[in-house]
């Protein structure tokens, strides 16, 4: 297991896991979100070829409610 | 008024109605309120996915953003660094480029910080992105940032959320004489007839959020709110009779026994 930062909190995933898999855990709709890797932004396509390290940090983002 | 449109980039809007959708009850509310007001566009703000609750609700199921143009915006952001990071992850999420941007001050007075916003702009235009920018109601800084290439002006009325109605009047009117590019009151519109004034001065739109969401019955108070930029902007255009000292009768003394 790896331990990683998932907007600010600290989760455990499987070794070798990537972004994709991240989605699929939070059951999260990628058209819906954007994703941020180590504070740069992770274009959509990346989402399988990136896997993720102990330590990375990440960021899921998507649109609330606002003025 | 047909061929009343007001067009802020590639978009051609109808209604000049701009709403935001922040402060609502819940997503069915803000979905309910949107479609009375008539508005074509709505204002969202960008937050981290709740990672805790797999099955909340998200605001794209109740609005479109097929069927409604989204403006993301970058409230609760106070420089730069953190707006400009918030609209880049808005443009990723779906190609928006059309985009709100508020730089705030101090959490007390949410007044625009304009330094940062100008910074911002600048940025944000060289990157590519259409850029509505909340701003002061100065002039001056209003056409700095026109020249600086902003897809639309949005001076503040007065304090976000405040209620409190358009505070300088003159400074308003000013700013929508020397505009080339749409003018739209953003923030501290109260109740309707603020609404109407702010279209009654030649403002393009206005954008409302906290009066309609925080309003007793928020459905109702979006179809008054569409009502009065429709009558505040017929209003502008019949073009108003001039003020004068005394009275003049509305009677012809002609014939008069």
């Amino acid at each position: 297991m790896a331990k990683i930062q998932l907007n600010g909190k600290k989760i455990k995933i499987y070794n070798g896991s990537n972004i994709k898999d991240l989605v699929k855990k939070y059951r999260l709709n990628e058209k819906k979100i954007a994703i941020e890797l180590n504070g740069r932004i992770l274009p959509q396509n990346q989402y399988t070829k990136k896997k993720l390290k102990e330590n990375d940090k990440v960021e899921i983002v998507q649109f609330i409610g606002g003025g | 008024m047909k061929s009343d449109i007001l067009k802020i980039e590639k978009y051609k809007l109808k209604s000049r109605l701009i709403v935001g959708t922040g402060k609502y009850k819940n997503f069915k509310q803000t979905a309910e309120a949107v479609k009375a007001s008539g508005a074509e566009m709505v204002t969202v703000a960008v937050r981290r996915v709740n990672i805790l609750d797999k099955k909340k609700p998200v605001l794209m199921d109740y609005l479109d953003p097929k069927k409604i143009i989204y403006l993301p915006n970058t409230a609760g952001c106070f420089n730069s660094k953190d707006a400009l990071r918030t609209l880049r992850l808005a443009r990723e999420m779906g190609g928006w480029k059309l985009v709100k941007l508020e730089v705030l001050g101090d959490k007390k007075t949410l007044y625009p910080n304009m330094v940062e916003t100008i910074k911002s702009t600048d940025v944000l235009v060289k990157e590519g992105f259409k850029v509505m920018v909340y701003c002061s109601d100065d002039p001056i800084i209003a056409k700095k940032l026109e020249d600086l290439g902003a897809a639309a002006i949005m001076p503040l009325g007065s304090p976000i959320g405040s209620g409190r109605g358009i505070k300088n009047k003159l400074n308003i009117s000013i700013i929508v004489k020397n505009s080339k590019v749409p003018v739209i009151v953003d923030a501290g519109i109260g109740t309707a007839s603020d609404a109407a004034i702010a279209m009654e001065l030649g403002c393009d739109g206005v954008l409302v959020n906290t009066a309609i969401a925080e309003a007793k019955n928020p459905i109702m108070m979006a179809s008054s709110m569409k009502d009065a930029v429709i009558a505040g902007r017929k209003s502008f255009l019949a073009g108003r009779i001039d003020i004068q000292d005394y009275a003049s009768p509305s009677t012809s003394s002609k014939g008069l026994i």
